[in-house]
């Protein structure tokens, strides 16, 4: 078994640094900082298990993110009444009859015994001709839907439920477009599954960006509802007022702490009951399996172990994680907002999570979360003070003095390419290694 | 007459623009493709070495400007280039010496190499925007047309113009020149011949008695190079802006992969594969069916296959479709 | 005298000795084999002596000289020349620049060179733009043969050269390696069709389980009852 102390030390340190940032910065900031890290750490649990345990590349996190996001939207926003009667049903028909063509040309494909310039010719027709049917249906619809009130609604809109249950939703959304993923593309060996997950992921971007009936696109959904109390609602409660008379901070800032601390225990016991779950799935058998697959794929294959399948089940896994943390961010946020899914925030950074962590630990990838967001965060601040402190001789009307400070912000890309470079190099196996089970 | 309008339509908002991106992407794919057949692994920093040698042009092009240094109606861009490309080159082979050099003497799977270079793509994109700052640079200076729109109007009396932009032709004709010198090295030269035995059998170049680090450097000079000519011919035709370049390696590696990655010959067919398919599929054929079809028969609506909105995903669906029916590319390449 | 020997040679991967003091070689002009079953050490026995794998005891002699220490490469500048089992062309490289890698350390003489090598291959003169990787496999050996052959090495060794060829090309590919033979190459070669190879050969090596059971001319191993038995298949 792994050093307890060790693992209880690494997070001590980094409960420590949170509080230095509570006591010499703000409270406020230290638990946002907290609860994007908790985010982070579910992120790179997903990532973990299918990179950790399982060897696959899945550089797809920022579109499972977003779909996590959407459902957001779909689960909580209230239904745009009149643009159902506009043609909602029509939009969604002449998708459901694009998508069940699709299922028909694969069904085809696999049923059909002719050679394969006549099946290649086949499909591609079916799907050519279904593709303008659909068009044909939705683009006037699109039109008219997109044209009600395009300052507010412009969009289908929700179901008005609970935004809590757009979580699992997130989850459910990832896991379907993961399965379809998978399908696709997890027969490719590892830099193409690589480019192809990232590939689709900007394609899932581009349609949340564009179909604006959808999630109204980059007009962006805000004030999505909340599973905690706002604001404004606690300050008006005596036992906000209270504490803020004992603690002697402002109401407003209390308040807001307040908020984020019921976030927070939110999102502890969701990544809790995560943590606790797949640590089962990775004692059990199955886990076991997946590993053997993992370090041998010509030997389990010799097994009689079916690799596919199982590759398929634990990128589902994973990518269903992702899809709950890509929930819970939109939630946290309050918007939904398809520019913002950027690789370099999502994919990348949650991949360097994962390897700094330590791949194939779960507490190495929450410890990972956890350091690597802090210092995201952190960097530009740390970059100011240590770019100042080099030039402090030098004169303040100095050019390169202000091109440096004006330019510091940019110093955590660089510490982050560093960190990762300095990690792969000296502590391949990150900072918590894997456990020989 | 409507025939040639349509024609010159065609002409002028897909296969001049095609031509030019196609060229850019091209590029940029044989960059990639080059490091993958000699070193091995699928390099995301190479986005980055783009928007490194752009930045190094721009930067010499504010000197020489400063300097009053100019190339008359082209870009002072063109003449800065072999500067900017020493310099990319430089900066290349000192990454490869800290950073990459170490993995290729574990002989590392080339995943975790894959993943190295993004380490490389952070550190190579913060270093460009502490230098350069993040906004967007417009560095392109001369004269803007090779051939005006008006002036092909009046010279030819059709409807449609048709208009070349400077850096059109001068993407165009750098292109043509930098693909003919690689082959032209690469089939014909002693130390060409021996960089393509290195990727095809590594043990028996060895044996053979070729220099494995002269290989990877002669590697080197070639990524810089077409680094920094793709990055700065993208950089003078759209405008240069880092955020662009980290999201202009996708397109890249989708050229390189439908063209057959390995292949060079694929990377150029693969990039123009692309940047023709994005043009064709979000054109709105509208007016083109004004000219050919008689007026009553057009449809309504702009008559595009996708939005254009959707321009560059269309590349990512090309690269999915690849992937499904033909992993090995156009031009059979290796498979990854 | 041998031209080329590994003389008590111990050497293997690991901790684990494949090969246990064995002495191998072969001398000017002549050709030898080592033979033996599955899993004898006779490929590393090759790979030790072309220093492709260190050796923890004994030394390697070429011409007198000793070699022990030297590098692959600078092996083959002392006129030495290797054809491994598998992997031994460049595929996507078309037959004639296959030839011309042989021959990159010594520009010299290229152009004698390749006209012998296609005097001694007839068809690879036909094939020298053709892709070596879309050849057959017996075409392929000879691509492999003609590589090494480059720099007109004083001793040839060949890793399995019948390895995966049908028994028809086998026999041309034993024919033409008598013929290299006979112009003065001498040739060290593993093979797992023992009584072809020992049929051509001058001296054989029987190796079983990392030492040298036999050393004899060919005939009279082939001749040899207990050699038959065990290790020829009666």
């Amino acid at each position: 078994m792994q050093n307890k102390n060790y693992i209880l030390q690494l997070f001590s340190c980094m409960f420590l640094m949170l509080l230095l940032v509570g006591f010499f910065q703000s409270w406020n900031l230290a638990l946002s900082i907290f609860n994007l890290c908790i985010i982070s750490a579910i992120m790179s649990l997903g990532i973990n298990i299918q990179w950790g345990n399982a060897g696959i590349v899945n550089f797809g996190v920022m579109g499972f993110a977003a779909l996590g996001g959407l459902a957001n939207v779909i689960i909580s926003m209230p239904p745009t009444l009149n643009a159902w009667e506009e043609g909602g049903i029509l939009i969604l028909s002449g998708i459901v009859t694009f998508i069940i063509s699709i299922f028909c040309s694969i069904y085809l494909w696999k049923k059909l015994n002719i050679d394969k310039k006549k099946k290649y010719v086949i499909t591609s027709i079916i799907i050519a001709t279904s593709y303008f049917l659909m068009r044909y249906i939705i683009d006037i619809p699109i039109l008219t839907i997109e044209s009600i009130e395009p300052a507010k609604t412009g969009y289908l809109g929700g179901f008005d439920l609970p935004v809590i249950i757009s979580w699992p939703i997130g989850g459910l959304l990832a896991a379907l477009t993961a399965y379809a993923i998978g399908k696709i593309a997890l027969g490719l060996r590892s830099d193409y599954l690589a480019i192809a997950t990232l590939g689709i992921s900007e394609i899932i971007i581009y349609v949340l960006k564009n179909e604006d009936w959808l999630s109204r696109g980059v007009k962006n959904v805000n004030g999505l509802p909340r599973p905690v109390p706002y604001e404004i609602e606690l300050q008006s409660k005596q036992w906000v007022i209270e504490i803020a008379q004992f603690t002697n901070v402002s109401l407003p800032e209390i308040s807001s702490i307040i908020v984020k601390l019921s976030y927070s225990f939110l999102f502890i016991i969701i990544l809790i009951g995560i943590l606790i779950l797949l640590e089962i799935a990775l004692k059990s058998p199955w886990g076991r399996m997946m590993r053997a697959i993992r370090d041998n794929e010509v030997s389990a294959n010799a097994m009689g172990k079916n690799i596919k399948k199982r590759h398929l089940q634990v990128f589902i896994i994973g990518s269903a994680i992702i899809g709950i943390a890509g929930a819970m961010l939109t939630t946290l946020d309050g918007q939904f907002t398809p520019v913002s899914y950027q690789p370099l925030r999502f994919t990348f950074l949650v991949w360097i999570m994962v390897i700094i962590g330590g791949s194939g630990n779960n507490f190495g990838s929450i410890i990972g979360g956890f350091i690597i967001w802090f210092f995201w965060i952190q960097a530009e601040p740390i970059g100011l003070w240590l770019i100042a402190f080099i030039t402090s001789y030098v004169s303040d009307s100095n050019l390169i003095k202000n091109h440096l400070l004006e330019n510091a912000a940019h110093m955590r890309l660089m510490f982050m390419g560093i960190i990762l470079l300095v990690t792969l190099r000296f502590a391949p196996k990150g900072l918590i290694p894997e456990v020989k089970r | 007459m409507d025939f040639l309008n349509g024609i010159t339509l065609i002409a002028n908002y897909i296969i001049i623009p095609g031509l030019t991106y196609g060229s850019q992407l091209a590029l940029g794919a044989l960059g990639i493709t080059i490091i993958y057949t000699v070193l091995r692994f699928s390099n995301f920093a190479h986005g980055e070495f783009m928007s490194f040698g752009t930045m190094t042009s721009i930067l010499l092009t504010w000197l020489f400007s400063n300097l009053g240094i100019k190339l008359g109606i082209f870009p002072t861009a063109i003449l800065v280039l072999p500067i900017a490309i020493l310099i990319t080159i430089f900066y290349c082979l000192i990454i490869d010496k800290f950073v990459f050099k170490f993995y290729r003497q574990q002989k590392s799977k080339s995943v975790i190499t894959l993943i190295v270079s993004i380490g490389v793509m952070f550190f190579s994109g913060g270093l460009i925007r502490f230098i350069i700052g993040p906004g967007d640079k417009n560095f392109f200076d001369g004269e803007r047309f090779i051939l005006k729109a008006k002036t092909f109007k009046a010279l030819t009396g059709l409807n449609e113009g048709l208009a070349i932009k400077t850096t059109q032709g001068v993407t165009i004709i750098l292109t043509i020149l930098l693909v003919f010198l690689l082959f032209w090295f690469l089939n014909k030269t002693k130390t060409g011949k021996s960089m393509r035995a290195y990727s095809d059998n590594q043990e028996l170049a060895l044996l053979s008695g070729i220099n494995p680090e002269k290989v990877v450097l002669i590697t080197w000079i070639i990524t810089g190079t077409l680094a920094c000519v793709a990055g700065t011919l993208y950089g003078l035709d759209k405008s240069y802006k880092p955020f662009t370049y980290l999201h202009l390696v996708l397109p890249i590696f989708a050229a390189a992969i439908v063209g057959g990655v390995g292949n060079p010959v694929g990377a150029i067919i693969g990039g123009f594969v692309i940047a023709f398919s994005e043009l064709f599929i979000t054109f709105a054929y509208k007016k083109i069916f004004y000219y050919l079809l008689p007026y009553e028969i057009v449809p309504n609506g702009l008559l595009q296959i996708l939005s254009t909105d959707y321009k560059i995903a269309v590349s990512f669906i090309i690269l999915v479709l690849v992937l499904l029916i033909k992993p090995t590319g156009i031009y059979k390449g290796k498979v990854i | 005298m041998y031209l080329l020997s590994g003389e008590n040679i111990t050497c293997g991967y690991s901790s684990i000795d494949i090969l246990s003091n064995c002495t191998i070689g072969v001398k000017r002009g002549q050709i030898a084999s080592i033979v033996g079953p599955n899993g004898a050490g006779k490929s590393t026995a090759m790979k030790a002596i072309f220093g492709l794998l260190g050796i923890r005891k004994g030394k390697i002699f070429l011409d007198g000289e000793d070699i022990t220490n030297l590098q692959p490469q600078e092996r083959v500048l002392k006129g030495m020349g290797f054809v491994p089992q598998t992997n031994n062309i460049f595929p996507s490289l078309s037959v004639q620049e296959n030839l011309e890698m042989g021959a990159f350390i010594q520009a010299k003489n290229c152009e004698n060179m390749l006209n012998y090598i296609y005097e001694l291959f007839p068809i690879l003169r036909d094939k020298r733009y053709q892709q070596a990787g879309e050849l057959s496999g017996g075409q392929r050996q000879q691509v492999a043969v003609g590589r090494a052959l480059m720099t007109s090495p004083k001793v040839l060794m060949l890793d399995e050269p019948s390895a995966g060829v049908s028994p028809i090309v086998m026999e041309g590919i034993f024919k033409k390696i008598k013929e290299i033979a006979n112009q003065g190459t001498a040739i060290l070669m593993v093979e797992q069709n023992a009584k072809q190879a020992l049929t051509i050969s001058d001296l054989g090596f029987v190796l079983n389980q990392g030492k040298n059971l036999f050393t004899d001319t060919g005939k009279s191993l082939l001749d040899n009852k207990e050699v038959r038995q065990a290790f020829l298949g009666g």
